[in-house]
């Protein structure tokens, strides 16, 4: 470990990224993470193997993400919102032809052009596919400086083991943001597992195809099938959440990211007046910890999901619960950040209301 | 007895599926005649396009990676970035590479990216049925330009390799045809010339091919090819758009 840094959001994953071994960086232009990009194209200038390309578009990006995926050495992109929407197509095939890849979402109001604030409207579009077909990619919801540092490794480490496409979601809020990072060593890059099949010219072996089309409905049945075993798979191994003072709750504030950072310092002032309320804040936002919100639901009865939307984890939470609580919502979606005040009188209403208070 | 004609060791022992008198076929030999003269087939890596050339893979026998419709120049960028020693061609049809993928084209062709591009021009849209391509000639039919390609409504077919050529970091751009046994031999060269620019490090190097579509043009090969002559390289002239290496 090296000593800690003070660097914005957009700063530590791209620095993160280059510790992790990852060599290309293709992107394009948009706000609020631009200083991600920009913080790329220095970082890979200065290492030996870095190529950086601002492409002439969010297709080109992800498609040139995939070229380089193809030959297996690890590459990341970034955008926000909007420009996510556009490297959907490249997801689907990343996913189709199982192919690694980091993509870094740093969320902003919409839907549309929207704004340039920190929003969490895109959490669907994140964890039930995107684009078109059947599959799923593995969301990772940092909430801190220090979480952005490491989930950007372990973003590129899932990639690799599972060959599938990673995404990084994060805000407007989490990119800007300055906070001190203790970064992990650089890797060295040859000590990686070398990848069986990827492309490289067919030496001494037979050549290599990688596809997604499969026009056999049987054959592309198995490949969903397939797919779906892995899918199920990251689903036993990887769930991470993050409680706060859930010991005697009796109510949990469900949050991911900026969000979750907000309800932390709500539940800090509701316990100064006695509320049993604390937090449960998923770091993987698909595969979403389903197993441990039964778990939960043993030891408390209420559940405020609160998300900078108008709605989306909430449903998460409901299929989780599958009704062993009541889920109650706040959402503020469109880019604005409220305060933990107003996240604490909407707890206050409704421990009160569903008298929390009484009992044992 | 003398063996005189084989395939080409580049070449899957394979039948081809494309129609009969489709230039595919041709276009494909072509290709892995070149790999195997210039003995590069342990460093090549193909990208077929979305359409009917998707199959190439079923064919060539190189290491080839399928890019979605339209991105072969991004995907190719990728893959030359990160293995500069490979050999890397994308083969593209006009809706592949005229339509859909023109940013990614003109922007790879831009930056001189070092890969080459075989762009089969046949005028059509040959996998999903016969529609308008944004090189169909004007007056020309299609399943969604019945009454033949009307420019102040369709506009006009696109001169894609010229708007290449125009790029600073494109050196070699040819248009080329395969309609006739002498055009089929020239071809073979331009793509030979096209993959030793790559292999120099010269810059962008792509190669126009006009080729024969008879099912969709709704016509007899012969008379597919005779169509190329008499008509389409008037707007399509066969001819060097840009050169600027010489003789390799």
């Amino acid at each position: 470990m090296s000593e800690k840094k003070l660097l914005r959001g957009s700063h530590t994953i791209a620095e993160a990224a280059v510790r992790a071994g990852c060599r290309f960086y293709f992107g394009y232009p948009i706000t609020p993470q631009n200083e991600l990009t920009e913080y790329m194209s220095s970082a890979l200038a200065s290492v030996p193997g870095g190529v950086f390309i601002q492409s002439e578009s969010e297709l080109a990006a992800i498609n040139m993400v995939i070229g380089v995926s193809m030959t297996g050495k690890r590459v990341m992109t970034s955008s926000s919102s909007p420009g996510i929407s556009l490297k959907q197509e490249g997801i689907s095939y990343l996913a189709g032809q199982e192919l690694p890849a980091v993509i870094v979402n740093t969320m902003r109001g919409g839907p549309g052009l929207g704004n340039i604030a920190p929003a969490q409207g895109d959490y669907f579009q994140a964890t039930k596919g995107g684009g078109h077909g059947d599959y799923r990619i593995i969301v990772l919801a940092p909430g801190s400086g220090q979480e952005l540092a490491d989930f950007t490794k372990l973003a590129f480490e899932y990639a690799d083991k599972y060959r599938i496409p990673v995404m990084i979601l994060g805000d407007g809020m989490m990119g800007q943001m300055m906070e001190p990072v203790e970064f992990p060593d650089p890797i060295d890059i040859d000590s990686l597992t070398p990848k069986p099949w990827v492309l490289g010219g067919a030496k001494g072996r037979a050549s290599r195809i990688i596809k997604s089309l499969v026009l056999d409905t049987a054959a592309m049945e198995e490949h969903n099938w397939k797919l779906h075993r892995k899918h199920q798979m990251i689903e036993r191994e990887i769930p991470q959440v993050e409680t706060f003072l859930t010991d005697d709750a009796r109510m949990a504030i469900v949050a991911y990211g900026t969000a979750s950072r907000i309800a932390k310092g709500a539940i800090k002032k509701v316990r100064g007046i006695g509320l049993k309320v604390g937090l449960i804040r998923p770091k993987t936002l698909w595969p979403f910890p389903e197993r441990f919100f039964v778990e939960m639901s043993r030891v408390m009865s209420d559940f405020l999901v609160f998300e900078m939307s108008t709605g989306q984890m909430v449903e998460d939470v409901k299929l989780s619960l599958e009704g062993r609580g009541r889920v109650h919502f706040h959402g503020r979606p469109g880019g604005v950040v409220p305060t933990p005040d107003e996240i604490a009188k909407v707890i206050t209403t409704i421990y009160y209301k569903e008298k929390l208070d009484k009992g044992n | 007895m003398k063996k005189v004609f084989s395939r080409p060791k580049s070449m899957k022992d394979a039948e081809f599926h494309y129609c009969p008198g489709c230039g595919h076929s041709i276009i494909h030999r072509l290709i892995a005649e070149v790999i195997d003269e210039l003995g590069i087939q342990e460093k090549v890596i193909g990208i077929p396009p979305a359409g009917c050339a998707v199959l190439a893979y079923n064919y060539l026998d190189v290491d080839m990676g399928e890019a979605p419709h339209g991105r072969g120049a991004a995907v190719a960028t990728g893959i030359k970035r990160a293995l500069p020693d490979s050999i890397v061609f994308s083969y593209q049809g006009d809706g592949d590479i005229a339509a859909i993928g023109t940013a990614e084209t003109i922007h790879a062709a831009n930056r001189g990216e070092l890969f080459t591009t075989i762009f089969v021009n046949n005028g059509v849209y040959g996998m999903t049925g016969g529609q308008m391509a944004p090189t169909t000639l004007v007056g020309q039919s299609s399943t969604t330009t019945p009454g033949g390609r009307k420019s102040e409504r369709d506009g006009f077919p696109i001169d894609l390799s010229e708007m290449l050529a125009i790029a600073n970091g494109s050196v070699y751009i040819e248009r080329t045809s395969v309609h006739s046994p002498k055009h089929i031999i020239h071809t073979r060269k331009a793509i030979k010339k096209a993959f030793k620019v790559q292999m120099a490090g010269l810059g962008f190097s792509l190669v126009e091919v006009l080729s024969p579509c008879p099912t969709n043009w709704k016509m007899s090969p012969v008379r597919a090819n005779e169509l190329i002559d008499s008509t389409i390289i008037k707007y399509f002239p066969l001819k060097v758009i840009k050169d600027e290496v010489g003789k390799l």
